[in-house]
C-alpha cells in the first residue's frame, strides 16, 4: 500500500461496534464490528441485500441502528439524521445524488452549510467564487451558475463530492458511484478519490465491480446475509476468493429435482432494443423450462422484463408468444396473449395496498369474475378462496387489506392473481426478495410446479444460489447486453459472476498493489 | 450578470427574453393595425391596468415556487378591500395610510389561515384554497352586510394615488407595484429565506436534509400571498374608488395565475422569476388594453387568459421533459 | 457462516395473524355513515328552525336548485376515486349551454341545438383528457386552466346577454312532477341508482377504485388505466353539458355566467359524501346523501333568512371541514 503520503494514515477514524438493524422484524444486519482508518479507500462488497448499503446508511444517519454503537475518533456519537452526520464530517453520496434540480450548482454546494440569519443577504459573489474554487480544486470543469437539472449524473456526483469537501468531510461514503458512469467518467472519479485519500480522508467505496475494487481500494470488507464475513487488505485476496466469500453459502435449503419435458418455444425475443437501457436482446424460453436471468443491479434485466410485458415497450425488436408475433404496447394485450409478470417492486407495482386480498387476487381477471360486465360475488369469492387454499396464503379474512399480510403472503397473492389468468409464460422479477427464508422454499416448490404444468418461466434474481438451484438455463446480462447463455451443467456461481461483472470498468493497472 | 446566478439559469433568461419579444411583436402588430396604440397614452393605460395583478402575482409566484397554489386571492382581495373601506366609512378621520395597514394585515391573517390548514392537515392547497375562496367571500358578505362602500368614503389622498404622484407624475400605485416587484426580487434572490422557498419547491423531500424547516417557510409563503392580496385590495379601493362585496376581486385569481404561469413559474415548484412574472403581467395587461383598440370584443379576454394558462402549462412540461432527459442519461434505479 | 440456518428456524412475522376490525366498527367509521348522520341532524335542526321543513314537498322543490351540480357531482365522484379531479365542469356547463342557446337562435331547433351542446360536452371532456393523459399534466391545475378557457369561450359565443325564448315545452323542468315528485328529483334518483350499481358492481367500477389506489399496480395488473380515465373525463364533459341543458330549461334562458363558481358546490358534495381527495375511496351513495345534505343545509339557511351570498361562508367552511374529516377517517382506516 502506498498510502503513507499523509501523516495521519492508519489512525482509526470511525469504529462501529455490534451494529445491527431490523426492518419489520427481519434482521438485515447482524453485529457488525468494523474500523475505518484515515487515508484509506475501503471497499464494501456483497450481493444485493447483503447489508452493505444498510450499513452505509447507518453510518450516514439515514437509518438508526437497532443495536450497536459508533465512535468517532474514540468518542461515542449518535447519528440520528443526515444533517448531524454532515456536521460530524460524514457524507453519503448516493448513486443518483440528491439535489435541488432547479437551483444552480453553486447554490447546491452551499445550501444547508451556510449558517446565518435566514434574512441575511446571500453573498452570491462569494458563493460563485467559492464554487469555482471547489471545482478547480477537484480539477473538473463544471459551470457553477447553471441549474443542476442539466448536469450529467457524473457531474452531479462531482458536485456532491465538492459539497463533502466544502464541509470538510473526513469520511465520504460512495454508494455504487460508478454504476451510471462511462469509463472516462469513472477514470476521472478515481483520480479524485485517490487524491482525497492522499489528503488523509477516508473513502468508503461500495461497488459490485471487482476490477474497480482492485484498481482503487486499499482494504475490502465483504458482507453476506447481513453478516460481515471478511475484512482485510485487497491485495491479500484474489477475485475467486472474494466471489466465494460473497456468495459462499451452501445451498442445502433447496435443491430442485424435477424431470420435466421441455416443450416447444413459448416466448421468443429477438433483437430487443431500448436505447439507454438495453440492446440486442435475443433469447427464447420453452414450455416447462425455467430460465434464469442473472446480472447486477442496473444491468437492464428489469427493463427487459418490463419491455416484454408492455410497461415500457422496446423501441425495436420482436416478441412472440407461442409462435404468435406480438407488438405489445400495453400490459392488457400481453396478458391476453398469455404473459404474466410478477414485478420487483411489490409495494408499488404489485399490490393494491389498501384493497382487500380478494380484490387483489382477482384484479387481472375481470372477465372471470364479471362474465357480463357485472361482478358476481359468489364467483369471485370462490375463485379467491380456491387460490388462497392452493397457494397456502395465510390470512385472517379475504376482506382484509392486503397491506396487513406479510411480504411472503402478499407475494403469494400476486402469484395467485396470475395463476387465475392461466398464463403460458410467467416472468418473475426478484420474487423472493424481502421474504422469509422459510417461505422461500415454498416459493421454490411453486415455481417448480408451475414449470411442470408446462408453463415457461423467466426468473430474474440477484440471488445466485436461487437461480442455480432452480433454473434449466441461466442468461447473464451486463450493461444492457446478454453476455452469456449457460446451460445447467455450465452454470456455476463463479461463471455467472464473471459474466455479470461489467468489462467497461476495467482500468489500466496504474495503481500500485 | 453573475449576481443573478440563483435560479435564473440560461433557460429562464431565455424565457424572460421570449416574453419580452412576444410583447414587442404584439405591440408592433397592434400598432401597425391601429397606430394610436403606440402612444404614451396607451402606456399610461397599460400601466394603470397592471398594478393590482402585479403585486398579487408576486405572491402567487412565491406560492407556485413552493409547489402550492392559492386560489383564494380574489376573495382575499375583496375581503381586505371591504375591511379597509369600512374602516374609512366608519372612522372618517383616519388617515389614508391606515387603510394600507388594515388591508395588508387582514390579508396576512387570511393567508396564514390557508397556510395552517394546508400544513397541519397535509391537504392539497388547491382544494383548501377553493374552500377558502368561498369562505372568505361569504365572511366578507357577512361583515359588510352585503353593502357597497361608496366613493365618497374613500379618502381622496388614496384615490389620488391612482392618478399621479410627486415622482414624474407616475401614479402612486404603479410605483408601489414596481417597488413590490423589486423587493420581492431582493427577497427571493438575495436572502437565505428566499432561496429556501426555491429549495422546498425544487425538492421537498430533500429540503429537511439540508436543515430547511419546511412548515414555517410554507406558512410564510401563504402569509405573504395573503398580505400581497391585501395590498392589491387597498389598491383596488384607490383605483376604482369603491368596494363592492359581490364584484371586487371575483375571478381575479385566474388572471393572476395566467400572468404567473406565462411568466415562466412552474406548477411543479422551484421555478419562477420576478422578471418573468413582471413581463407576464405586462403582456396580459397589454393584451387586455389592446383588445378594445383593435375592436375585438372584450369578451375574448377571459378566453385568451384561459388559453394562455393551458399553453403555458404545455410549454412548461416540454421544457421540463427536455431538461429531465439529459439528467436521466439512460439510467433508472 | 450460519446465517442461513439461523434464518430458517426463525418464526414467521406475527403480521400473518392480524385480526380484522370488528364489523360494526367498519360500518360506523364509513364516511357515508357520517354523512347520513349529519343529514338526519341537519334535517331535525332545520325543521326546528322552520315549520316548512316538515313538508317533504318543500325539500323536494328546493332540491331542484342544486340538482344540476348534484348530478355532475356523481360523475365527479368517480373521477376523484380514480385519482384525478375536474374543476372545469361548471365552465363546461356554461359553454355547452351557451352553444345550445346560440345554435337554437341560429334556427337549429331544440333537438339540433341539444345535439350540438352534448357534442361540445364530449369534446371538452376529451380535451381535458388529452391534456391530462397524453400530455401528462396534473388534472388539478389543467382543469383550472380549462375552467378559465371554457368560461371565456362561453363569453365569446354568447356575449353578455341572456339567450332565451325557448319553446314552452323545453322550459321549466323543475315545475313538472310525476306523482308529486319534481322530474329533476326523479332523474337524480335514477342516475344515482344506475351509477351506484355501475361503480359498485361492474368490473370497470372495480377497476376505477384500483386505478385510484395505485395507478402503477393497476397498469401491471392489465387494467387499461388511460382508457378508463379518458372515459371518465369524457363522461364528465357529457354530464356537464346535460346539466347545462337542465339549467337552461330551469332558468328558461342561458348566459355565459351560468353556474359560475359551481365547481365549489360540486367538489363540496363529493367531499361531504366522504370521497377521499387522494383517490381510491368513495361511493355514489355517499355523494347521493351529501347532495341532500347540502340541500337541507342551504335551504335551512334560506328559511333562516341567511342571504345567499353569506351562505358561501358555510359552504367554504363545510368544504374545508369535510376534507379534513374524511381525510382523517381514511388515514385512520388505512392501516
Amino acid at each position: 500500500m502506498e498510502t503513507a503520503t499523509t501523516s495521519s494514515a492508519g489512525e482509526t477514524v470511525i469504529s462501529a461496534r455490534g451494529i445491527s438493524k431490523q426492518f419489520a422484524g427481519i434482521e438485515v444486519l447482524r453485529d457488525v464490528d468494523l474500523d475505518f482508518r484515515a487515508g484509506e479507500i475501503h471497499a464494501l462488497v456483497g450481493e444485493n441485500g447483503a447489508g452493505k448499503s444498510t450499513f452505509a446508511k447507518i453510518l450516514s444517519g439515514v437509518h438508526r441502528p437497532t443495536r450497536g454503537t459508533l465512535a468517532l475518533r474514540g468518542e461515542l456519537v449518535e447519528v440520528p439524521n443526515p444533517l448531524t452526520a454532515q456536521r460530524l464530517g460524514i457524507t453519503l453520496i448516493h448513486q443518483e445524488p440528491v439535489s435541488f434540480p432547479d437551483l444552480s450548482v453553486a447554490e447546491n454546494l452551499v445550501l444547508g452549510r451556510d449558517q446565518g440569519s435566514v434574512l441575511g443577504r446571500v453573498p452570491w459573489a462569494k458563493i460563485t467564487r467559492d464554487a469555482r474554487e471547489s471545482m478547480d480544486q477537484l480539477g473538473i470543469n463544471i459551470k457553477v451558475n447553471v441549474p443542476m437539472r442539466g448536469l450529467s449524473i457524473a457531474d452531479q456526483q462531482m458536485v456532491e463530492i465538492a459539497r463533502a469537501l466544502a464541509s470538510d468531510s473526513r469520511l465520504i461514503i460512495m454508494d455504487e458511484p460508478t454504476a451510471p458512469l462511462t469509463p472516462i467518467e469513472v477514470e476521472t472519479l478515481f483520480k479524485i478519490v485517490r487524491r482525497l485519500r492522499d489528503e488523509g480522508r477516508t473513502i468508503i467505496f461500495i461497488s459490485h465491480r471487482l476490477e474497480e475494487v482492485r484498481a482503487l481500494c486499499d482494504r475490502i470488507t465483504v458482507f453476506r446475509d447481513g453478516n460481515l464475513v471478511h475484512t482485510g487488505d485487497v491485495a491479500a485476496v484474489d477475485d475467486e476468493e472474494i466471489i466465494r466469500l460473497m456468495i459462499g453459502r451452501s445451498l442445502k435449503e433447496y435443491i430442485h429435482k424435477r424431470r420435466t419435458e421441455i416443450g416447444e418455444v413459448a416466448l421468443e425475443v429477438k433483437d430487443l432494443c431500448l436505447p439507454g437501457l438495453f440492446s440486442d436482446i435475443s433469447f427464447e424460453v420453452r414450455k416447462g423450462e425455467i430460465v434464469g436471468l442473472a446480472g447486477l443491479v442496473g444491468a437492464g434485466r428489469t427493463d427487459v422484463a418490463r419491455a416484454i410485458f408492455g410497461i415500457t415497450p422496446a423501441h425495436s425488436g420482436t416478441i412472440a408468444v407461442n409462435g404468435k408475433d406480438i407488438g405489445v404496447a400495453e400490459p392488457t394485450e400481453a396478458i391476453a396473449l398469455g404473459l404474466a409478470f410478477v414485478p420487483e417492486d411489490r409495494a408499488a407495482a404489485g399490490i393494491f395496498q389498501s384493497l382487500s386480498v380478494e380484490h387483489n387476487i382477482t384484479a387481472a381477471v375481470p372477465g372471470r369474475i364479471a362474465p357480463r360486465g357485472f361482478i358476481r360475488h359468489a364467483l369471485e369469492r370462490a375463485l379467491a378462496n380456491e387460490a388462497v387454499q392452493k397457494m397456502r396464503i395465510r390470512l385472517a379474512s379475504l376482506r382484509q387489506p392486503i397491506g396487513e399480510l406479510s411480504g411472503g403472503n402478499q407475494q403469494k397473492s400476486i402469484l395467485a392473481r396470475w395463476l387465475l389468468t392461466d398464463p403460458s409464460v410467467l416472468i418473475m422479477d426478484e420474487p423472493t426478495r424481502g421474504i422469509d427464508v422459510g417461505v422461500k422454499s415454498e416459493f421454490y416448490d411453486m415455481i417448480g410446479e408451475l414449470a411442470e404444468s408446462g408453463r415457461a418461466i423467466l426468473l430474474i434474481s440477484s440471488e445466485l444460489p436461487e437461480l442455480l438451484a432452480l433454473c434449466d438455463r441461466i442468461l447473464v446480462m451486463s450493461e444492457g447486453r446478454l453476455t452469456a447463455d449457460l446451460s445447467r451443467a455450465e452454470a456455476t456461481q463463479e461463471n455467472v459472476m464473471r459474466e455479470a461483472v461489467p468489462k467497461s470498468g476495467v482500468h489500466s493497472p496504474t495503481v500500485a498493489a | 450578470m453573475n449576481r443573478i446566478t440563483g435560479v435564473i439559469g440560461a433557460l429562464l433568461r431565455r424565457r424572460a427574453a421570449g416574453i419580452a419579444v412576444m410583447l414587442l411583436i404584439f405591440s408592433l402588430v397592434v400598432g401597425l393595425i391601429q397606430p394610436r396604440f403606440l402612444t404614451p397614452d396607451t402606456l399610461r393605460i397599460v400601466m394603470l391596468a397592471i398594478p393590482l395583478i402585479m403585486v398579487a402575482a408576486m405572491g402567487q409566484m412565491m406560492v407556485l415556487v413552493s409547489r402550492h397554489v392559492d386560489l383564494s386571492m380574489g376573495s382575499m382581495l375583496g375581503f381586505t378591500a371591504i375591511v379597509a373601506g369600512m374602516v374609512f366609512r366608519d372612522f372618517p378621520d383616519v388617515p389614508w395610510w391606515v387603510g394600507f395597514i388594515v388591508a395588508i394585515s387582514t390579508g396576512a391573517v387570511l393567508g396564514l389561515f390557508n397556510g395552517l390548514v394546508v400544513t397541519i392537515f397535509k391537504l392539497p392547497s388547491i382544494i383548501v384554497t377553493l374552500g377558502t375562496l368561498s369562505l372568505f367571500r361569504g365572511v366578507l358578505f357577512l361583515i359588510s352586510d352585503a353593502r357597497q362602500v361608496d366613493p365618497q368614503f374613500i379618502p381622496s389622498a388614496l384615490i389620488q394615488m391612482s392618478q399621479t404622484s410627486p415622482v414624474f407624475g407616475i401614479p402612486g400605485i404603479v410605483l408601489i407595484a414596481f417597488g413590490v416587484a423589486f423587493l420581492t426580487y431582493l427577497f427571493l434572490d438575495h436572502t437565505r429565506l428566499g432561496r429556501q422557498i426555491y429549495a422546498i419547491g425544487s425538492n421537498p423531500a430533500a429540503a429537511p436534509l439540508r436543515g430547511i424547516r419546511v412548515v414555517p417557510v410554507t406558512l410564510l409563503v401563504f402569509t405573504l400571498s395573503g398580505a400581497l392580496s391585501g395590498l392589491a385590495g387597498i389598491m383596488y379601493a384607490s383605483r376604482f374608488g369603491y368596494v363592492n362585496p359581490s364584484i371586487t376581486g371575483v375571478g381575479f385569481e385566474f388572471t393572476v395565475i395566467a400572468a404567473v404561469v406565462i411568466g415562466g413559474a412552474s406548477i411543479n415548484g422551484g421555478v419562477g422569476t420576478v422578471l418573468g412574472t413582471v413581463l407576464g403581467v405586462i403582456l396580459l395587461g397589454t393584451v387586455s388594453v389592446a383588445l378594445p383598440i383593435l375592436a375585438v370584443s372584450a369578451f375574448w379576454q377571459d378566453a385568451i387568459f384561459g388559453a394562455v394558462i393551458v399553453i403555458a402549462l404545455l410549454i412548461d412540461r416540454s421544457v421540463r421533459e427536455r431538461g429531465a432527459r439529459s439528467v436521466v442519461a439512460g439510467h433508472r434505479p | 457462516m450460519s446465517g442461513a440456518e439461523d434464518a430458517t428456524t426463525r418464526t414467521p412475522p406475527a403480521a400473518d395473524a392480524a385480526t380484522p376490525r370488528p364489523r360494526w366498527q367498519v360500518i360506523l367509521v364509513r364516511p357515508e355513515t357520517v354523512t347520513f348522520l349529519f343529514l338526519i341532524v341537519a334535517t331535525i335542526g332545520a325543521s326546528w328552525l322552520s315549520p316548512f321543513f316538515a313538508d317533504v314537498r318543500y325539500i323536494l322543490e328546493s332540491f331542484t336548485f342544486y340538482f344540476e351540480f348534484a348530478i355532475v357531482a356523481l360523475i365527479l365522484t368517480m373521477v376523484i376515486i380514480s385519482g384525478e379531479i375536474d374543476l372545469s365542469a361548471a365552465s363546461m356547463m356554461a359553454l355547452s349551454a351557451s352553444l345550445f342557446g346560440v345554435a337554437y337562435q341560429a334556427g337549429l331547433g331544440i333537438p339540433g341545438a341539444m345535439a350540438v351542446s352534448l357534442l361540445s360536452g364530449v369534446l371538452m371532456g376529451a380535451f381535458n383528457g388529452f391534456l391530462v393523459i397524453n400530455m401528462k399534466l396534473p388534472s388539478i391545475i389543467v382543469t383550472i386552466g380549462t375552467l378559465t378557457l371554457f368560461r371565456g369561450l362561453a363569453q365569446v359565443i354568447a356575449g353578455d346577454k341572456s339567450i332565451g325564448k325557448f319553446p314552452a315545452w323545453f322550459i321549466g323542468i323543475d315545475y313538472r312532477f310525476v306523482f308529486d315528485v319534481p322530474i329533476p328529483v326523479i332523474v337524480f334518483l335514477i342516475v344515482s341508482l344506475i351509477l351506484g350499481i355501475f361503480l359498485g358492481t361492474s368490473a370497470i367500477g372495480r377497476q376505477i377504485y384500483q386505478i385510484g389506489t395505485s395507478p402503477i399496480a393497476a397498469r401491471h395488473a392489465g387494467i387499461r388505466v388511460n382508457r378508463i380515465k379518458y372515459g371518465l373525463f369524457i363522461a364528465m364533459g357529457l354530464v356537464s353539458s346535460i346539466a347545462g341543458l337542465l339549467a337552461a330549461s330551469r332558468l328558461a334562458s342561458v348566459r355565459y355566467d351560468l353556474a359560475t363558481g359551481g365547481e365549489l358546490q360540486m367538489v363540496l358534495i363529493v367531499m361531504l359524501g366522504g370521497t377521499y381527495i387522494f383517490g381510491g375511496r368513495g361511493t355514489i351513495l355517499g355523494t347521493f346523501l351529501a347532495a341532500w345534505l347540502l340541500v337541507v343545509i342551504a335551504t335551512g339557511m334560506t328559511v333562516a333568512n341567511i342571504p345567499i351570498n353569506a351562505q358561501l361562508t358555510v359552504l367554504g367552511l363545510l368544504l374545508i371541514v369535510s376534507i379534513i374529516a374524511t381525510n382523517a377517517i381514511h388515514v385512520r382506516t388505512q392501516r
